[in-house]
């Protein structure tokens, strides 16, 4: 089963650098921004699957203060993206 | 090994291997569709169910121990952030005045 778990996650890094070419490439800064969030969530899949590997039950923590900090970067960085600034009210 | 744990591996494997398979999907779909509206599609959705399918597994995987909780608790989280995270990147787009691509221009 490690095996196995070992071949999902390097699959997942395969494709966490196919979006990396995207983030590259992207025409526009939402592009790039869409990117970053789905590697964020493949990131947390691999930490998963890496507490079943290295039976680490911490790593779960981890992957769960990611997701929260992936999402939180995302709001904001669309936020920035769609008003051009970081406080105030959301015109 | 009893005959309910190769149930339970099967199980896993068969979930992992649909997650794995939507994560592809929405690789090729982010680095395929030709627009910012349909990539963020394809993404989003593909990301949800392989995120959650391959968590599922995870926790399928784990049994009944105090990590198994945590595992269907971050399966929730990506259910509800990614999504969430799509459409606010999408109002952002929008809001700044990106055009949706279309296959013919409009007379």
């Amino acid at each position: 089963m490690t095996t196995f778990l070992w071949a999902i996650g390097i699959f997942l890094l395969v494709n966490a650098f196919g979006c990396l070419a995207r983030a590259v490439i992207g025409p526009t800064a939402v592009d790039r921004l869409l990117a970053i969030n789905v590697v964020g969530t493949k990131t947390l899949i691999v930490l998963c699957l890496l507490s079943f590997i290295y039976e680490r039950t911490l790593f779960v923590d981890v992957a769960l203060v990611y997701g929260l900090l992936n999402f939180i970067v995302t709001l904001a960085a669309g936020r920035l993206v769609e008003t051009g600034k970081l406080k105030g009210d959301w015109a | 090994m009893s005959w309910i744990e190769s149930i339970r591996d099967a199980l896993v494997v068969v979930f992992a291997c649909v997650g794995a398979f939507f994560f592809l999907v929405g690789t090729l779909g982010l680095l395929r569709f030709p627009d910012y509206y349909s990539r963020t599609h394809a993404t989003t959705k593909c990301d949800t169910v392989g995120a959650g399918s391959i968590l599922l597994a995870l926790a399928l995987l784990r049994g009944l121990e105090p990590d198994m909780p945590k595992l269907l608790l971050l399966a929730g989280l990506v259910l509800l952030s990614s999504p969430t995270a799509g459409h606010a990147l999408s109002r952002a787009a929008y809001r700044t005045g990106l055009k949706p691509w279309l296959k013919e221009e409009q007379p």
